[in-house]
């Protein structure tokens, strides 16, 4: 079973995704804010992170970025997930190593597209 | 909705459109005519049928272009467009050097994703064609998704189905909310309003057909009366793509599978060109034919 750790802030949407990922047949980790989705990382490195922008002590962005100078860091299939929904923010996002990016609102369709897209279904 | 009133639609689509409803397929009428009846009114749908059995044609139409709209996205199914990055345009790329031109019909194309995802896929092949004609000539019964189609505007949700979001930046522009696919993409696409039950010949010869997800709307009669008409329509290497769940099986035996490429078929006849009363038989085809 692949792993994907959810990175969001709102527990609403991590748990919407956690629901939507699990229909996928992904094992899912939480984290909410991007310190704390480093420390998963290092314990257990996941396949895929669905990955909020905007959060409280490490944004999504900078954790990208640290995620890839990690050792295997640069395995995982990063998916942002976001309300920075403007063509600056996913060419910053795609230019640091994201794989992918959903602008919010999301549903399964998406997910599951966008999952689809970077080979991790 | 009476019997009677489920009837006279499913007689009615057939003759307008070929679209063959089983008959548990109330369900189907009452999801896509209610909100129909609404706009036009009507408290439902036994009202809006009245209303077409008095002659109502607009509304008829109207009924039709609602019952034949179907679901797309950018890259259904993704397998055929990497059929056609994979094999088809090499191939074709090859077959066609002395030419160097391709023409792609993409049948039923509905509101405009399946021949923009064909003419990124062209682009996307940057030296291969560079120099190239490239016709995508993007064909449906409907008017209104073939205007949405040509203006080549998308919500954020269409946009997020199935096209990768490096195309998306590369090909669309931003307006809020909206995407629209740039100029150059959209001046790549002929839009053409078609009723595939109709004579289709004046389209001309194709090298590439995509003819996806329509024809299991239609009974088998109709399916094989259209698998030949569009065989005649092929170059004898063209090649016909289907939808996953498609085929020509047990219909017709006027296209043969494509060698290791499941959905993709090449015609089995030779092909005929009519031009007005005449019938042409491609000079290759003669010399081939000639030479057997």
């Amino acid at each position: 079973m692949k792993t994907c750790l959810v990175v969001d802030d709102s527990s609403v949407i991590r748990k919407v995704a956690r629901r939507i990922l699990e229909g996928l047949d992904f094992q899912i980790a939480e984290a909410e804010d991007g310190e704390k989705a480093l420390e998963a990382c290092k314990r257990a490195m996941p396949d895929a992170v669905l990955l909020d922008w905007n959060m409280p002590v490490m944004d999504g962005y900078e954790f990208l970025g640290n995620l890839r100078r990690m050792p295997g860091g640069d395995v995982p299939k990063v998916v942002f997930c976001t309300t920075e929904n403007d063509v600056a923010h996913i060419a910053r996002a795609l230019h640091a190593g994201a794989n992918e990016y959903i602008m919010k609102p999301f549903d399964k369709d998406i997910v599951t597209a966008k999952f689809q897209e970077v080979g991790l279904i | 909705m009476t019997p009677s009133d489920y009837e006279y639609l499913r007689k009615l689509l057939k003759e307008r459109s070929g679209l063959d409803l089983s008959a548990d397929k109330q369900y189907l009428v009452e999801s896509r005519l209610l909100p129909l009846a609404r706009k036009s009114s009507l408290p439902g749908i036994p009202e809006l049928v009245a209303r077409m059995r008095s002659g109502a044609e607009a509304l008829t139409a109207e009924v039709v272009e609602a019952m034949t709209t179907n679901e797309t996205f950018f890259f259904r199914d993704k397998i055929p467009f990497d059929h056609l990055r994979e094999a088809v345009l090499p191939a074709l790329v090859q077959a066609r050097a002395a030419r160097r031109a391709l023409r792609i019909w993409c049948a039923a194309s509905s509101t405009g994703q399946e021949p923009y995802s064909i003419a990124m896929c062209l682009k996307e092949a940057g030296p291969l064609l560079s120099g190239w004609r490239t016709e995508i000539v993007a064909t449906d019964l409907s008017q209104a998704v073939l205007e949405k189609s040509k203006a080549g505007i998308f919500s954020q949700f269409e946009v997020q189905r199935g096209l990768p979001i490096q195309l998306l930046v590369k090909y669309f522009t931003q307006n809020g909310e909206l995407w629209q696919i740039n100029a150059e993409l959209r001046s790549m696409v002929q839009h053409r309003q078609l009723n595939l039950l109709q004579d289709f010949s004046h389209l001309g010869v194709f090298d590439i057909i995509f003819c996806r997800n329509v024809l299991i709307y239609f009974d088998q009669n109709t399916k094989a009366n259209i698998f030949e008409r569009l065989s005649r329509m092929m170059e004898p290497d063209g090649v016909l793509a289907l939808g996953a769940a498609e085929s020509v099986v047990g219909i017709t035996n006027s296209f043969k599978p494509y060698p290791e490429r499941r959905g993709l078929y090449r015609p089995n006849i030779a092909p005929v060109i009519r031009v007005g009363a005449s019938t042409l038989v491609p000079q290759t085809l003669r010399a081939v034919a000639a030479a057997s």
